[in-house]
């Protein structure tokens, strides 16, 4: 026997002292160190495996930038529309049989509206004029028995406009009866939004399948998590950790993956945006437009980072409740 | 400290581990369990940690019922006993201190007190020398003694050791029997599983045999201790 063994037992093993005697002060304390152990763990756990970790940040920052990108582009395009919308102006086509001095009392009342910057007159004579000379079918129009143009008046509206507000005047010129048709000449604008709406549809269809990969990726990185840590998962749990205690660092790794991975998505996006951002001016340049490409702001950014963290916890959280609820002592 | 009355273990599948097996260990006592493999040892020590829940019977366990306890209970009973494994079960990615101390952070001790218990369970097995090292440098004798320091830090009512000695040669079993007599001597009661008949003999302590699921003898110890 050796001869430490011989000695009096040192008072800290002597029987008596229980764990009772940890207050609730202790307890809570003791709580936040192990989720800042565990915290910190984890990722010590990450980062000595750099490569296998980055694999797995990668997959995800992956699937969140394709999202992100596509967004940044629609909200690109959308300002692009919204700036060329400037001056939108209404052709409003009156019957035939409008006579002039009723056309232009028409006109003039259209222009005191607030939406209306100013408007001319277009009778069926001077478009068929002006017809003649820019269609060059001079000869065949010569030959027509009446007018077939209709009188027209041509509004310009004041700037800042919403797509809405000139689908209503436009309903309320239709309503009046002397007007025959009103063309808006931005209907490649409201076709461009309905595309616009669709785009975003689907980058929200496509986040959610993304965010459902991302789900299973840090899952299934957790899963072998937890199957390498078999264990010390059952050595915890013979000597009394509770399943929250086993559950911490797995549910930290998970975030850390989905926080990395944002991170690094928005590294992706940026780089994306970077290298579009020089040929976007050359060719903004060219149409004489100052366009610039937007970045993505601080809120996106945040909202990211947030939404990939919230993402990897969860997909630990799932992977932990399916595979540590199998793992009991025996 | 342990109450069994009328407890049975059936497996799924029909293999009767416990049959009807009543039993009382008081506090301070030391007992051993005894029989051949399949008598019954292993599950018995199972059921005092809730590793497995009994099919009939009533058991107490340091004054709870353990037949109510709710799952979430359970980690707290078993923070209350300390167990020793065959095969020590020593975690080899970390040093001999943090295994040692592992039952201290369960529990939620202060680093400095962990610092402190761990160091006095090491002095107490004899390896404070060893603490920096990691378990696989260690031999098996002084492994089963990191186990029993890692049982005992946390100052458990009661230590399990299921068959403590089966992978050491006599005089190291000798020498881990004696280590567990002395927690005994101040109070820890401890009950171990062993089938090393001549060392529990040697012991003199009150023994109990197992067979085929049933407690088929009782022998009392030397010192009269057992009821």
């Amino acid at each position: 026997m050796s001869q430490e063994s011989q000695k009096a037992l040192p008072d800290a093993l002597s029987r008596g002292a229980s764990l009772k005697q940890l207050s609730l002060l202790n307890l809570w304390r003791s709580y936040c160190r192990h989720h800042v152990s565990s915290a910190r763990d984890s990722l010590n756990r990450l980062l000595r495996q750099p490569l296998s970790s980055l694999m797995t940040c990668l997959v995800v920052a992956i699937a969140l930038a394709l999202p992100q990108v596509l967004s940044v582009a629609v909200s690109n395009i959308d300002q692009l529309g919204q700036s060329w919308q400037g001056r939108p102006s209404l052709s409003v086509y009156l019957h035939h049989n409008v006579k002039q001095p009723v056309a232009e009392k028409l006109l003039i009342e259209l222009e005191q509206q607030e939406s209306v910057a100013e408007g001319i007159y277009i009778s069926p004579s001077e478009a068929l004029q002006e017809f003649e000379a820019h269609s060059g079918f001079a000869d065949v129009l010569g030959q027509l028995e009446r007018n077939p143009l209709p009188p027209l008046l041509q509004l310009s509206l004041v700037e800042q406009l919403s797509l809405e507000q000139v689908q209503s005047l436009q309903a309320n010129l239709q309503a009046r009866p002397e007007v025959e048709q009103v063309d808006v000449d931005l209907q490649w604008l409201q076709r461009l939004q309905q595309i616009l709406a669709l785009g975003r549809t689907l980058i929200w269809l496509l986040s959610g399948l993304l965010a459902l990969g991302v789900l299973l990726i840090v899952g299934n990185t957790i899963r072998l998590a937890i199957a390498a840590r078999k264990d010390e998962i059952l050595v915890t749990k013979t000597l009394g950790g509770t399943n929250a205690f086993v559950r911490r660092p797995f549910l930290y790794t998970g975030l850390w993956y989905g926080l990395l991975g944002g991170a690094l998505a928005l590294l992706l996006t940026e780089l994306c945006l970077f290298a579009l951002a020089g040929p976007v001016a050359k060719l903004a340049g060219s149409y004489g437009s100052d366009f610039l490409l937007m970045g993505i702001s601080w809120f996106d950014a945040g909202f990211l980072l947030l939404a990939s963290s919230v993402l990897g916890w969860l997909g630990a959280a799932l992977a932990v409740g399916r595979h540590l609820a199998a793992i009991e002592p025996k | 400290m342990i109450q069994f009355l009328n407890v049975s273990k059936r497996y799924p599948g029909g293999f009767d581990a416990l049959s009807n097996l009543s039993l009382n260990i008081d506090a301070g006592e030391m007992v051993f369990l005894t029989g051949h493999s399949g008598a019954g040892k292993s599950t018995l020590l199972k059921l005092i940690m809730l590793m497995e829940r009994a099919t009939r019977g009533q058991m107490v366990v340091g004054g709870q019922n353990l037949n109510k306890m709710p799952r979430r209970q359970i980690p707290f009973l078993r923070r209350q006993i300390g167990v020793v494994f065959q095969n020590h079960q020593l975690l080899f990615d970390r040093t001999v201190f943090d295994n040692v101390a592992l039952p201290l952070m369960i529990a939620g001790f202060e680093p400095r007190d962990i610092g402190r218990r761990v160091r006095a369970a090491l002095d107490k097995v004899g390896l404070l020398s060893k603490e920096k090292l990691n378990p696989v440098a260690l031999s098996g004798g002084e492994q089963q003694r990191v186990g029993i320091a890692r049982a005992v830090v946390n100052k458990p009512p009661l230590l399990l050791a299921d068959e403590p000695t089966g992978n050491l040669d006599p005089e190291l079993s000798a020498e881990i029997m004696k280590l567990l007599q002395q927690f005994n001597d101040v109070g820890v009661t401890v009950l171990i599983a062993s089938h090393d008949l001549t060392l529990i003999e040697r012991m003199g302590k009150r023994k109990l045999t197992l067979e085929g699921g049933q407690l088929v003898a009782d022998v009392p110890g030397l010192g009269g201790e057992a009821a």
